[in-house]
């Protein structure tokens, strides 16, 4: 009896349960025949560490046996357009993941990321920041999302030297993308079960332009009565979000005051190689990293390997449920959520030291 | 021999001596210039200064002040002036006053939203020409937040930008806002933070920008900043893109030291690092120009606070007396200042009398008298 107990008991001790209690369910969703059939996805990997995370969401998907392909496309920042047969590709397939695009600064380029999101209209901007159970921050009960308008405001574009020393920069707001940009949030909070929509604007300085965005904001407001609605001055948002973060809920900004407040949220949730995004119009769907501080990580990081794939993974977890495949994308964001919890496999930006490499194969090993 | 003793034991403690305390001196510009800049008034008078006590929580905070500078004797006298958000716009009598006095100390002004009646902080600003406004972010000892090591001046352009006002219908339902961005502004606010950090022994000066998108507009930002920074080769020089900006405040703010940024980042810029630092309600700021200068909260995101607060009593004067104290070095007076800013740090050290914001439930005047009693 001793000697069979012995391991049996070694067993038991030794057996980790799941931190995270997977889905007992077993059918969420009744797909249509047909469904199965595997699905196309234009991916960019992009420069610095895009191709670093991109090849992680690759490996990973190979591992789970999801019903996707890639085609891939090498685009590059400091090309003039976006090949023809990329965008191509990408209305055919309607979905695309991509890493970022670098943008040169100054000079005539425009940034072909902002490109990207005007030629396919791609008009609303969306971030997830949030705690992640296990990974220490400064702020906890974290859970903002920001809904940016993506196609017009500050980042028009439009800009002119009127006399030499004196430049003149345009913002556009309009009541056609105020008003859309404001339906997306409230619906997404409907969808989604949220509470609250805060609009964040500047209206006491900038009275007619973010005076328009506030009315377009109101106005669909009302036709959602059991959703919370109110307001705040940016700069008074800015300083909320880093004394008292868990008051914020679905958030919808212009497009300036969206990058700002979108980078800030992500800080202090986990920092922006956690948070995943995408960018979403009425008839495609660019998924990225949530918020990307502007940058595609410094040379060091792409020597060394040591890019963190968990935003572009739970970025492509968001693309599964879009294409419809949510079984596959609970597996994916289980799988992360454990490796982040166990905290073995963690990135420099985590205070770990691990290479992307072993995050991902933490990540497929945590597979079920 | 007890005498003695005891002295020694109550001396102040070495962390709130002033001279730590690296920002005391936010100098008019052109002072590092070869010029000699004249001085406000004869010595020996007192010194007559504008003081608008303006909206909701700004009577209370100016009061405060009042109560402050009287106990002390400092020899700086009040003109007082009513002057309401909701006014068309500043009344002549008072900006004489400030024009002939040269310094003034305010409350905040309420901006009634949307409508057509410009801001009247904004509107005095302009017409003073005070293009620097200045905002000092530090941990105070004693005060605990989730941040440290923070030290942080923001240095943010005051005329121009996204705030010039600038907006039309082009047609229903399409609005342009005009931001305008000239070389001359961009130089004279890159040569004052230079300055600034030169005088104050700071040894970094970053500039924020988003010259990615808005290649034109923050490009010449970025050049003006390049060319000034050639003529201070001691002082180190970088960029940050905005929202790289905002992330790194967040997660590491013990990097950057002296900011200097357009209008409208500099607002988030400035509110965000007051709010990791502590609060609005302790940070402490002006405004200054060539001529003029005007001290007032330094970040006060946006609002003067709700009526509740107004009501209860509960404001935070502790913003306002450092930049009173700023004021008093200003009119060159340094040891009134450093006697109001070491009884305000011991009163916030000892954290008995705190209002709401920083986690007390004191008055107002609770604080006040607080900070009286801890005046040698």
């Amino acid at each position: 009896m001793a000697k069979r107990t012995l391991p049996i008991l070694k067993q038991l001790l030794h057996r980790q349960s799941p931190p995270i209690s997977t889905p007992t369910r077993s059918v969420t969703y009744m797909p249509r025949p047909g469904d199965g059939a595997p699905r196309s996805v234009t991916l960019i990997p992009g420069d610095g560490i895009g191709p670093l995370v991109t090849g992680a969401v690759e490996q990973v998907m190979d591992a789970m046996h999801a019903p996707i392909y890639f085609e891939k496309f090498d685009v590059h920042g400091d090309m003039k357009t976006i090949p023809t047969e990329v965008l191509e590709s990408i209305r055919k397939n309607k979905v695309c993941l991509k890493g970022g695009l670098n943008t040169p600064m100054g000079g005539g380029v425009s940034s072909l990321n902002v490109q990207l999101r005007k030629e396919l209209d791609l008009y609303a901007s969306l971030v997830n920041c949030f705690n992640l159970p296990g990974l220490p921050t400064r702020h906890e009960n974290v859970d903002i999302v920001v809904i940016r308008e993506n196609t017009e405001g500050e980042y028009a574009g439009l800009e002119h030297e009127v006399v030499p020393g004196v430049v003149e920069s345009l913002k556009v707001i309009t009541k056609f993308c105020s008003e859309r940009i404001a339906k997306y949030a409230f619906e997404y909070a409907y969808l989604n079960n949220r509470k609250t929509v805060t609009a964040v604007h500047k209206a006491n300085i900038m009275k007619l332009a973010d005076g328009l965005f506030l009315e377009s904001c109101r106005e669909i407001a009302s036709k959602y009565p059991s959703i919370k609605y109110n307001e705040i001055i940016v700069d008074n948002c800015c300083m909320q979000l880093v004394s008292k973060p868990e008051q914020f809920d679905v958030m919808v900004t212009p497009n300036l005051y969206g990058n700002l407040v979108a980078n800030t949220a992500a800080g202090i949730a986990g920092g922006t190689g956690v948070m995943p995004g995408g960018n979403v119009g009425a008839d495609h769907a660019v998924f990225e990293q949530g918020a990307s501080a502007g940058n595609v990580g410094k040379q060091k990081i792409v020597d060394r390997k040591t890019a963190n794939p968990v935003a572009l993974l739970l970025s492509s977890a968001m693309m599964l449920r879009h294409l419809q495949f949510p079984s596959f994308a609970d597996r994916l964001e289980n799988s992360v959520k454990r490796v982040i919890l166990e905290g073995k496999y963690r990135t420099k930006d985590l205070g770990g030291t691990s290479t992307t490499q072993e995050v991902v194969d933490a990540v497929i090993a945590n597979l079920e | 021999m007890a005498p003695i003793i005891k002295k020694l034991i109550s001396v102040t403690p070495s962390h709130l001596r002033s001279c730590i305390r690296s920002v005391t001196y936010m100098p008019r510009p052109g002072s590092h210039g070869t010029k000699s800049v004249t001085p406000i008034t004869q010595p020996g008078t007192p010194l007559p200064v504008t003081l608008i006590p303006g909206d909701g929580i700004g009577p209370l905070v100016t009061g405060a002040v009042e109560q402050v500078i009287s106990a002390m004797q400092a020899p700086v006298t009040f003109e007082k002036f009513e002057v309401h958000g909701n006014m068309n716009k500043i009344p002549d009598d008072v900006m004489d006053s400030i024009r002939r006095n040269k310094v003034c100390l305010k409350g905040g002004l309420i901006t009634p939203i949307g409508g057509g009646v410009n801001s009247l902080n904004i509107a005095l600003r302009k017409e003073l020409d005070l293009f620097v406004s200045l905002v000092n972010c530090f941990n105070l000892p004693g005060l605990p937040t989730r941040h440290d090591k923070v030290d942080i001046v923001v240095i943010r352009e005051n005329t121009e930008g996204e705030y010039s006002g600038l907006e039309h219908e082009v047609v229903p339902g399409v609005i342009e806002s005009l931001k305008v961005i000239t070389k001359f502004c961009s130089e004279r606010i890159a040569k004052y933070a230079f300055e600034y950090a030169h005088l104050n022994d700071r040894k970094t000066v970053t500039a924020v920008h988003k010259a990615n998108i808005m290649k034109l507009a923050d490009g010449l930002f970025l050049e003006s900043c390049r060319e000034i920074a050639k003529k201070y080769p001691d002082i180190n020089y970088n960029e940050i893109i905005v929202d790289n900006c905002c992330m790194q405040l967040v997660s590491k703010p013990e990097q950057f030291d002296v900011m200097v940024t357009p209008n409208l980042y500099g607002n988030l810029v400035a509110n965000t690092a007051a709010g990791i630092a502590g609060g609005t309600g302790v940070m402490p700021g002006g405004n200054v120009g060539t001529e003029f200068a005007i001290f007032e909260q330094g970040a006060s995101a946006g609002n003067v606070g709700k009526p509740k607060m107004v009501e209860k009593k509960r404001a935070n004067p502790i913003a306002l007396l450092l930049s009173s104290a700023m004021m008093l070095r200003h009119l060159q007076l340094p040891d009134f200042a450093d006697r109001l800013e070491t009884a305000v740090k011991r009163v916030i050290y000892e954290g008995k009398y705190r209002t709401k914001d920083l986690g007390g439930s004191s008055t107002t005047q609770e604080v006040t008298d607080a900070v009286i009693s801890a005046l040698q």
